[in-house]
């Protein structure tokens, strides 16, 4: 493994790690919120046991989520000191509004925490809807900046120089919005699914089924919801991909040449030798229809782009299609549960509207890294796309392959820690949170 | 403008080891206390003190880490470039304190993992300030080479030099003293555990000394000017004068058990010092090797940046720090009135 192929890995493996953490702890405060709002309207005791049980969850996710989050902001100086270097002062104001974000998101959260009983109720709850706020603020303002990377702009590139600087245009740039939009609810869909899944576990182990019933219900809608709205979100991304980095679009397609009636390519094995894809479904005009809502305009394909700009085909393609596969099945199961809310009835708390929600545990997150993926994978050879390019970046630190086995380490064991961690705290329900239980005595 | 911003980037590493500091601090001084009976009571209190705000305390590292590379990315380059080990191996620390001490105080079942992570808690905790301090005296000691000739001489001597690790062991001493002195208004007045701490306290208060006296030996013997760093300027000898009179009146706060004042003048202490050490250096923030030198008032980044990063970071603090001193005060006033 070379250098750059280290310091690349190690940032990937980095941010995927910080993606699940962040986006659960930006999510949850928000179950958590809602779960606490009907124990203070209804009184009902089972509620507040949920709040409580939810928020020790957040708190070991938050914590795990605050340090990757550190991690990554050095890693961004240790392994690209030179993208820093000239992006830093361009790229970083939404950076430092997202400090104030997270400055506030770990007060609340520290309010919220060590609060019960000790403030005005609705303070107290307030703190804890914040900590969400702030969690989605944070993650808006990364976006941001992420976008910068992918749609620079708020300065000119004069002769390798970086001169008129405009911070705020830099983070208002063309594509923050859409990463934004696509990402946060990404990231409601996948947390939800995630947290009712796992409490359709329980309730199918006929564990405190009442409890991890009102859990799933709470999760699960906030899930469908995201999930319903995603694709809309997703048509918006592509669009404006298309518009501006029409090399990262055409490798999502695996769309070598140019024609008119663009298909919509699903599935395959891309050839990048011989600029073809073997085994795929074209669905034609499709993709030009998706891109210019009209069937026949050709959508540029990778013969426009000079190979040395090419991001790596495969990779790219087999990451939009894990995402978009993903995505379809999510909305399917969203389509099934609203079902059975409404015209269906007589499929509620059928053992297998449970079972479909266990397996969709990780295809949210699945469907994240793929996205992300087709992101920062669909930008390469560029750092800063059209103007720097990434192995221009690199440290020239050598040795980088160590670290990145040290960083590997380090990640496989928190996430096993956490995993087990989590385990335990559903494995106490009975005795922490759910007034019901007849073992329950919440005294540690 | 330019003032805002380096007054936040000075106040953000300040608050950082007063703050976050004593986190660390926590776990230095449960590492340095061998009776376990001791141990177990430390521990308590130190857990009691720290968790409302120990999420909140580790923030101003991150503020001080944007405002470097916004403000003066070519410093945060350079220092990321060749300190690179140091700052790994510090965030590997901050990575294994974090999330060993959210598992010990979340973990629902307490069982033999305990041990391991609060193993992990308290080396960590020793090691995370002991690299801090490595790298901000690889900063200010002219030992950062740009033209190495060689790996060791660019990565692992542009940091690894005997006054850069007497550094690193001076902050880790700083750090325990703070939460020793911290912790003991937390303590029941005259009980078991307060005087466990009031020990804790001189003891530390001894390893600050000890390791100020290091730094300054080894300075001497490596040739820097360290003299010139602190009595060079009026700010510089009046602050020294005004930390070493602090620390008298801890000690005497220590003697007579009166504690009223005592966190406010360990703090004092602490940042009195550091103001003698950083005006001596104003504004140069990064010597090389070579001789030449990085200055916070000439090498920062565009104008516009720097106005925008001041306006943020005035608007920021205008809502964090109502908020923050809520959260500290509340909390303390609470366990007041628990304890009482």
């Amino acid at each position: 493994m070379n250098d750059f192929i280290a310091a690349r890995s190690q940032m990937a493996l980095s941010l995927a790690f910080h993606i699940i953490f962040s986006c659960i702890s930006m999510v949850m405060p928000f179950f958590m919120a809602i779960a606490h709002y009907k124990y203070l309207k209804s009184g009902d005791e089972s509620y507040k046991g949920l709040t409580k049980a939810w928020s020790k969850g957040v708190a070991i996710l938050f914590a795990t989520g605050a340090v990757s989050g550190t991690m990554l902001s050095f890693e961004l100086g240790l392994l690209f000191p030179k993208f820093m270097d000239h992006a830093g002062p361009i790229f970083g104001m939404p950076f430092s509004l997202e400090g104030t974000a997270f400055f506030i998101e770990a007060i609340a959260l520290g309010f919220f925490l060590y609060g019960w009983d000790k403030f005005n109720k609705w303070f107290h709850w307030f703190c804890g809807l914040l900590v969400g706020l702030m969690g989605v603020a944070s993650a808006i303002l990364v976006l941001a900046a992420n976008a910068w990377m992918n749609a620079p702009s708020g300065f000119n590139y004069i002769n390798g120089q970086y001169i008129n600087i405009d911070p705020w245009k830099a983070m208002f740039n063309a594509a923050w919005f859409e990463q934004a939009l696509h990402m946060t609810i990404a990231a409601f869909a996948a947390t939800g699914f995630a947290v009712a899944g796992l409490h359709a576990v329980m309730i199918l182990r006929k564990k405190n089924v009442s409890f991890h019933q009102k859990a799933f219900k709470i999760a699960a809608i906030v899930a469908v919801i995201a999930a319903l709205l995603e694709p809309l979100s997703g048509d918006r991304s592509a669009k404006d991909v298309a518009k501006r980095q029409p090399a990262k679009l055409a490798a999502m397609e695996a769309h070598f040449h140019t024609e008119p009636y663009t298909p919509f390519v699903i599935g395959g094995i891309p050839d990048v030798k011989n600029e073809t894809i073997h085994y795929a479904i074209k669905v034609p005009g499709v993709l030009s229809f998706l891109v210019y809502s009209d069937f026949k305009t050709p959508v540029e394909g990778l013969d426009k782009i000079p190979k040395e700009d090419w991001p790596p085909v495969p990779i790219v393609h087999y990451a939009f299609q894990t995402m978009i596969f993903f995505g379809v099945l999510m909305m399917l199961i969203a389509v099934i549960y609203i079902s059975s809310l409404t015209w269906k009835k007589n499929w509620k708390d059928k053992n297998w509207i449970y079972k479909m929600f266990i397996y969709a545990v990780p295809i949210g997150f699945i469907a994240i890294e793929a996205g992300w993926t087709v992101t920062e994978v669909g930008r390469q050879p560029w750092i800063i796309y059209g103007i720097m390019r990434t192995k221009d970046a690199v440290t020239p630190m050598p040795g980088l392959q160590y670290s990145f086995y040290l960083f590997s380490g380090v990640f496989v064991s928190l996430g096993a820690v956490i995993i087990m961690l989590l385990k335990r705290q559903i494995k106490m329900v009975p005795k922490l949170y759910d007034t019901t239980d007849p073992n329950y005595s919440p005294k540690k | 403008m330019l003032y805002i911003v380096i007054g936040f980037l000075w106040l953000s590493i300040c608050l950082y080891l007063l703050f976050g500091g004593a986190d660390f601090g926590a776990g230095i001084v449960e590492l340095l206390t061998f009776n376990k009976r001791d141990k177990i009571e430390v521990r308590q209190i130190m857990d009691s003190t720290m968790g409302p705000v120990w999420e909140a305390n580790h923030m101003w590292l991150i503020i001080f880490v944007v405002i470097m590379f916004v403000g003066f990315p070519q410093m945060y380059s350079l220092m990321s470039t060749y300190n690179h080990i140091p700052l790994i191996l510090m965030l590997l620390g901050i990575i294994a304190r974090g999330t060993s001490y959210t598992f010990r105080h979340y973990d629902v079942i307490n069982d033999n993992w305990e041990k391991l992570y609060s193993k992990i808690f308290i080396y960590a905790s020793f090691l995370t300030p002991l690299f801090l301090g490595i790298v901000a005296g690889s900063a200010v000691s002219g030992s950062i080479n740009t033209h190495p000739t060689n790996f060791l001489e660019g990565y692992v001597y542009s940091w690894l030099t005997p006054f850069n690790i007497s550094v690193g062991i001076f902050t880790s001493a700083c750090c325990a003293y703070l939460a020793a002195i911290y912790a003991i208004k937390d303590a029941a007045i005259e009980s078991a555990t307060q005087l466990v701490l009031i020990r804790k306290s001189k003891q530390m208060m001894l390893f600050v000394i000890l390791s100020a006296i290091l730094v300054f030996a080894v300075g001497m013997y490596s040739h820097l000017p360290i003299i010139n760093w602190i009595y060079k300027s009026p700010i510089g000898t009046i602050s020294v004068l005004l930390s070493v009179l602090c620390m008298c009146l801890v000690y005497f706060s220590l003697v007579k058990n009166k504690f009223n004042f005592i966190r406010f003048l360990a703090a004092s202490q602490i940042g009195l010092f550091l103001v003698a050490g950083t005006e001596g250096h104003f504004p140069y923030l990064i010597y090389l090797k070579d001789g030449s030198s990085m200055s916070l008032l000439k090498d920062h980044g565009a104008d516009k940046t720097i106005n925008c990063l001041a306006w943020a970071l005035l608007i920021g603090s205008c809502l964090i720090l109502p908020f923050l001193i809520y959260l500290i005060i509340a909390f303390s006033r609470k366990k007041k009135a628990t304890t009482h």
